[in-house]
């Protein structure tokens, strides 16, 4: 699916401004990127990725930056570096926040197809950005849609074993 | 030979010893919650799993963001978590007494060589106390509650040593603003950042939490200073030496000398836009604000007063103090009575207008100049207004000159 390409250092105030942090992510996920990309939460796609240059998501903890990103559909974000704490939120979630170091080679509007299993990305051409795969400690939680289902899990596990 | 924050991880891990780089669990001595990211985002996910805290005596909730509540929203959030913390039976439950990162130590729940989370970016200010503090998220929060634990990626240590000491007239947000300027947002490389030198020792307190702070905007995990006579005289109590070997290795080891610091303002939208303030002398700023964890406290307020003592602000000047207990201190020396005398608006207690989230935002194409910790387009408000960060000496000395102002031309 197409790709958003934004620039460094893309902030959680710009991802989500703070005044509607006391909203549902409903309403919060129609304002994501506003200062920056007013028109993104109409024209985005499910399936589309978000690519991204230097640390990515810097800023607030506030979860509601990446839960914003995966309501609207987003499949993966791709960026030359994380914030980490965003990382972290962003793989909470199930969301992939995927490490590519050629991520500024990536062009606005690029045809991406994630294969997890190769760890890259491949565009309509068949031209491949290598991206760093999930640290294996992760995978599962990823895997499992994120902590809260991977917790369930866990406890069903416990209280049926 | 280990760093602080080895030592601080190895403790919670408890392992004898820990390599950066390598995953370790750590179990957690203290989470620290507020209302917009707390009880309101994790007491659904608990009764989904029908999970209770695991240890309710490690936890500290406190109520900053959305306080004083202004509309239905903001009510039912502090609803929520006064509902909760009783429901949870959490007693360390510190309702409109400030923001939650100079309530926590001020009520004594921070001790060196503890390792503590807060669902706040701005956690690693209880790294001011030799304990491994960080933030994190809601969903990461609930694993908290729920385990007791948590994952982490042992940090490597960047150091920030400042030799000699800061002159009058320059504080410890001129240090980080200095610093972000030079290394930018992602300077910390999500690893520690642990503040070193004379000039560290030098300072009190609560200039030590601004500096650990705003690691977060220098991209750090934790901002880390080992524990000493200062912090056994803040926390009242005999405490622990938490430091790291003298040998032990760094990623980075960087020295300043602090003498020669001058005021230091960040432009929008970054506080990695930071100069020396002579740079910025032509910005008419409209607003002027005093507010936040990192620029509102007992000593931000003191540097403001000593500035504005008798003098008035050309300007609206708006105060929103950090916590309940510096505001009563403030009254008593009389710091409250000279920012008043100067013409201060007093906003209440809590996180006020820094993250955009209360009832006071700026409004369209304001220029303010504010001691918070980040300028990002529109956090504080509109997307076009334009926020200048700087220290309370020189947000004081600019709402009474009417334009940025290094404050050293004022305390002479």
């Amino acid at each position: 699916m197409r790709t958003w390409v934004l620039g460094d250092n893309v902030d959680t105030d710009v991802i989500t401004p703070g005044r509607y942090m006391k909203f549902g992510i409903e309403e919060i996920a129609k304002h994501c990127l506003e200062p920056v990309l007013p028109s993104f939460a109409k024209q985005v796609k499910p399936g589309d990725i978000v690519v991204a240059g230097r640390n990515f998501g810097a800023g607030s903890s506030r979860e509601q930056a990446p839960a914003a990103l995966k309501h609207l559909g987003i499949a993966a974000l791709v960026a030359e570096s994380f914030a980490g704490l965003f990382y972290r939120n962003s793989l909470n979630l199930g969301l992939p926040a995927l490490v590519c170091p050629q991520a500024r080679q990536i062009r606005d509007g690029e045809e991406l197809r994630v294969d997890f299993d190769k760890a890259v990305l491949v565009n309509k051409a068949g031209k491949t950005y290598p991206f760093e795969p999930i640290p294996p400690h992760l995978l599962q939680m990823v895997h499992d849609g994120g902590l809260l289902a991977h917790l369930e899990k866990r406890l069903k596990c416990r209280t049926t074993s | 030979m280990m760093t602080l924050a080895q030592k601080l991880v190895a403790r919670a891990a408890d392992r004898s010893s820990v390599t950066p780089g390598e995953i370790v669990t750590c179990k957690v001595d203290l989470a620290m919650m507020h209302d917009s990211g707390g009880p309101r985002r994790v007491k659904p996910m608990l009764e989904r799993l029908g999970a209770k805290v695991w240890d309710p005596s490690k936890v500290v909730v406190i109520t900053d963001h959305y306080v004083p509540t202004y509309d239905d929203e903001s009510r039912k959030i502090i609803r929520i978590a006064r509902d909760w913390v009783r429901e949870a039976g959490i007693d360390n439950f510190y309702d409109e007494q400030g923001i939650c990162h100079v309530v926590l130590p001020e009520r004594g729940h921070l001790r060196p060589g503890m390792f503590a989370v807060g669902g706040d970016s701005h956690s690693p200010t209880g790294g001011a106390f030799a304990a491994y503090m960080f933030g994190i998220g809601a969903t990461e929060m609930l694993g908290v509650l729920v385990t007791g634990e948590i994952w982490l990626k042992v940090p490597h240590t960047i150091a920030m040593d400042f030799d000699g000491r800061l002159p009058p007239g320059v504080s410890a947000k001129d240090m980080m603003l200095f610093l972000i300027g030079r290394f930018g947002l992602d300077g910390g490389q999500y690893q520690a950042v642990e503040y070193r030198g004379a000039a560290i020792r030098a300072l009190p307190m609560q200039e030590r939490m601004t500096l650990c702070n705003m690691t977060a905007e220098l991209g750090g995990q934790t901002g880390l200073i080992a524990s000493d006579s200062v912090t056994q005289e803040f926390l009242n109590t005999k405490v622990e030496t938490w430091e790291s070997d003298p040998a032990a290795p760094l990623l980075g080891h960087h020295r300043f000398d602090a003498s020669t610091l001058a005021p230091q303002v960040a432009a929008p939208h970054s506080p990695a836009n930071s100069k020396a303030v002579d740079e910025f002398k032509h910005v008419k700023p409209g607003v002027a604000y005093i507010g936040a964890c990192t620029g509102a406290k007992l000593v931000d307020l003191r540097m403001a007063a000593q500035v504005l003592q008798n003098k008035k602000s050309r300007m609206k000047l708006m105060v929103a103090p950090a916590s309940a207990r510096d505001v009563k201190a403030a009254e008593q020396e009389g710091t409250l009575k000279i920012l008043q005398d100067a013409g201060a608006e007093f906003l209440g207690l809590g996180c006020g207008i820094c993250a955009g989230y209360g009832g006071n935002v700026l409004g369209e194409n304001v220029v303010a100049i504010s001691t918070t910790a980040r300028n990002f387009k529109g956090r504080m408000g509109a997307a076009s207004s334009q926020v200048y960060l700087a220290s309370p000496y020189t947000v004081a000395a600019t709402a009474v000159a009417g334009h940025v102002c290094d404050p050293r031309e004022m305390l002479q």
